[in-house]
């Protein structure tokens, strides 16, 4: 592993924990704190954060999220690195959050934000895991952000050399054998707003992304999008099929299951 | 390579198979066979009233409340998705041809009027007739003007979604011409009186049962009879006499060459030859956006096009109509419709180099579930979000959001049509110009002031039924509980990640305020 310095310094790095996560799945944020921590990062959490503003944005409404991405910038400016546990809201950072002016200071942070899974695998280079340990079987679920627009590991619909990043990572973890569903890639139905706007669509995208990874055999839907698992795991309760979901920031930290 | 990934795509094939057992090797003939077990009304496209929003959700529900067609139509299409992508996989210079084409397809439409003069001049040097159409209208005027002109009563034609687009085939009914469609899809869909809803494969949406009672009540079938090859024999046999005695004909065309002025068609049925060659007078309607310069160009498209389609490396038919055959009458009408228009428009002209493959309606999760009539127009899928907006953006100002924004859809596409991106950008321009419900734009808009303020913020997800109400049902624009209608709600995490860290870690942690 890199030692997590950068020009000799401690890597100062600002936890960007987004809205669902903080409600909801509070877990996921203290995983990735104490990973981060383990790894010897010093990490602050900006106290007056609230979301990225990408439900806006994705809604069309750019205006209405211009607040939210000023507030953005103001929590997360001066870090080394702006780390998040949620693939499409760093997709939303990184690739459009352009409802304000574009100043050095906003694409600074917009550049130096990063999702787990890549900072990880891409800056910190991290080579073991040693406390962790997984003996499940698991299926990953790439959200369609991290894999399409973060690039977290070759879609199955180009030809190209294979990689994944999360998997790179996964396969660092004691016990933990990894399931192939029938379409890896596959969608779940999310899509954040659309999730309530096509609701009908969403829900029967989440049952065929729950029920083809128990197919494969997996116990475990693990993912790098909360949001996703979210969804999923209100698809697989309602249909009353047993699968365990759990963030890979989780895994990665030796979540004793 | 993609061992992890692809393994599954090296699966078997159900193969379709003959009457000795022989597996099927036409390309749509080895897709999954049809499986409809017993009998479920076909979901129908909605009626969408004149000045009234084109309501995607609505209409998506209801093909997923005939849960046989829409797992069919799911299997299916994904079927051809891994089919293309295994056709993809096995040239190493896949992802060089789609870049090839798109470049191709950006220097034509840069260079759309020298590239369109080329092909006119030289399309009449080969003895055609070349018309000038600049909108739906004026193309069904030129060809019922070319039809009277011969005292033609009868017309074969072959699938074509821009004669769909103009609304041809009803306009010329109405002016007492005799249509018969020659693609079999096409001609289910027109003996049951209903659009296309697949650019490809019009009728992928019925089962064969379907088929049956249409073909039973317009063809006088056996009722109850679903054989497909007792079916397509029938059809066949039905309407060869109609096909033989036309008094003209009408293909569409996949690409025009601007050096030869030919018109070239890509079928598996051959039906674009048979209506072009049967009858003395064959008229094409092509949209200007098919042009390629050169007939060394169209090689990178045809090397993509039944690839991406059908994942079959080529189709059955690939026809240059340069000029009419002797004693006969050739006759092409360029269509705009909008076209022109669609390249001054700075995020979305790059549209214009679709080649109309399907690929990104088979890969889409939506579309897949929704079924094609449900967007209410010729053009559905990731393809109909991006290019509907242009013919009428209040009617289909919904469309957009009928999206994950997945981004699947720009990876197959073969000319590397930003999909996805120009999708989201459509979301803007809705927005923009309130073509999005005002409920809709007030939730966004409460939305922004509370993300925005993080003491509104606090207050808002403090309690987990005020967390409920805003996460995960965020920013709905009604009332109900959308989110819960067929999910479960996430359990309330107790205390959140902010106040565990207020209590545990604020004042203690290592980083501190930069």
């Amino acid at each position: 592993m890199r030692q997590p310095g950068l020009f000799g310094k401690i890597m100062r790095i600002g936890l960007f924990v987004p809205c669902y996560i903080d409600a909801f799945f509070p877990e996921v944020g203290i995983a990735t704190l104490e990973l981060l921590e383990r790894l010897g990062c010093a990490v602050d959490y900006p106290f007056d954060q609230t979301c990225c503003g990408q439900p806006m944005a994705n809604s069309g409404c750019q205006v209405e999220a211009e607040a939210t991405e000023r507030l953005f910038v103001e929590n997360f400016s001066g870090y080394d690195y702006v780390v998040c546990p949620s693939g499409s809201c760093v997709h939303h950072v990184r690739s459009k959050f352009d409802a304000i002016e574009q100043t050095d200071a906003v694409k600074q942070v917009r550049s130096r934000t990063y999702e787990l899974v890549e900072f990880l695998h891409d800056i910190l280079e991290v080579e073991d895991f040693p406390w962790a340990r997984f003996p499940h079987k698991v299926g990953l679920h790439n959200g369609c952000g991290s894999l399409r627009g973060l690039h977290h590991a070759a879609p199955s619909e180009l030809n190209v050399p294979f990689f994944s990043k999360p998997l790179d990572l996964l396969r660092k973890v004691p016990g933990l054998e990894i399931v192939t569903p029938a379409r890896p890639d596959e969608c779940c139905g999310f899509g954040g707003t659309f999730s309530v706007f096509e609701e009908a669509v969403s829900v029967k995208a989440g049952q065929d992304k729950v029920t083809d990874h128990a197919q494969a055999g997996a116990t475990y839907i693990v993912s790098a999008d909360t949001s996703c698992l979210m969804h999923q795991k209100g698809c697989a309760e309602r249909m009353g099929t047993p699968m365990k979901f759990i963030h890979i920031a989780q895994v990665l930290n030796g979540a004793a299951q | 390579m993609n061992d992890l990934l692809h393994k599954n795509l090296a699966g078997g094939d159900r193969a379709k198979r003959d009457q000795d057992g022989k597996p099927l090797q036409h390309a749509e003939a080895t897709s999954m066979p049809l499986q409809a077990k017993q009998r479920e009304a076909q979901p129908r496209a909605m009626i969408t009233k004149d000045g009234k929003r084109v309501d995607h959700a609505e209409a998506a529900k209801r093909f997923l409340a005939a849960p046989e067609h829409q797992t069919f139509h799911d299997e299916r299409l994904w079927d051809m998705r891994r089919k293309r992508d295994r056709q993809a996989f096995a040239i190493d210079e896949w992802e060089e041809l789609r870049e090839l084409a798109s470049k191709i397809k950006e220097h034509t439409l840069t260079h759309l009027d020298t590239y369109l003069e080329q092909f006119e001049a030289a399309a009449k040097a080969n003895g055609v007739t070349v018309h000038w159409a600049k909108d739906g209208d004026e193309h069904n005027a030129i060809v019922l003007g070319i039809l009277r002109d011969h005292g033609a009563k009868t017309l074969i034609k072959s699938k074509s979604m821009l004669t769909e687009e103009c609304g041809m085939r009803e306009f010329l009914t109405e002016h007492g011409i005799d249509i018969t469609e020659t693609d079999l899809g096409e001609r289910i869909q027109q003996l049951d009186n209903e659009a296309p809803s697949h650019v490809v494969v019009p009728s992928v949406h019925k089962l064969r049962m379907d088929v049956s009672d249409v073909f039973a009540r317009t063809l006088g079938t056996e009722p109850g009879n679903d054989d497909p090859h007792y079916l397509a024999e029938s059809q066949r046999r039905t309407t060869r006499p109609l096909i033989l005695a036309a008094d003209a004909g009408l293909t569409g065309g996949n690409f025009l060459i601007a050096e030869t002025g030919a018109v070239v068609t890509c079928t598996n049925e051959g039906n674009a030859d048979l209506s072009a060659n049967t009858p003395k007078l064959h008229i094409a309607s092509v949209g200007i956006e098919k042009l390629v310069p050169r007939v060394s160009d169209l090689g990178v498209f045809i090397r993509l096009l039944s690839r991406s389609a059908l994942g079959s490396p080529i189709t059955q038919y690939t026809s240059h109509f340069k000029a009419a055959r002797a004693g006969a009458t050739m006759h092409i009408v360029l269509v705009d419709n909008g076209r022109s228009a669609r390249l001054g428009l700075k995020e979305f002209w790059t549209s214009l180099k679709c080649i109309r493959c399907g690929a990104c309606m088979n890969t889409c999760p939506v579309y897949r579930r929704s079924g094609g009539l449900s967007y209410g127009f010729t053009y559905s899928g990731p393809l109909g979000l991006v290019i509907d907006p242009t013919f009428d953006k209040h009617k289909f100002s919904n469309l957009p959001f009928a999206s994950t924004l997945n981004g699947s859809c720009t990876n197959v596409c073969p000319t590397k049509i930003n999909l996805h991106e120009q999708i989201y950008a459509w979301r803007g321009v809705m927005a923009r110009e309130h073509e999005v419900p005002l409920a809709k734009k007030t939730a966004m808009q409460a939305a922004g002031v509370v993300l925005g303020n993080p003491k509104l913020y606090r207050a808002a997800i403090a309690t987990a039924d005020s967390a409920l109400s805003m996460l995960p049902r965020f920013a709905t624009y009604n009332r109900l509980n959308a989110w819960g209608r067929g999910r479960e709600n996430p359990e309330p995490g107790g205390q959140s990640f902010h106040l565990w860290w207020a209590k545990n870690r604020a004042g203690k942690a290592k980083g501190g305020r930069p």
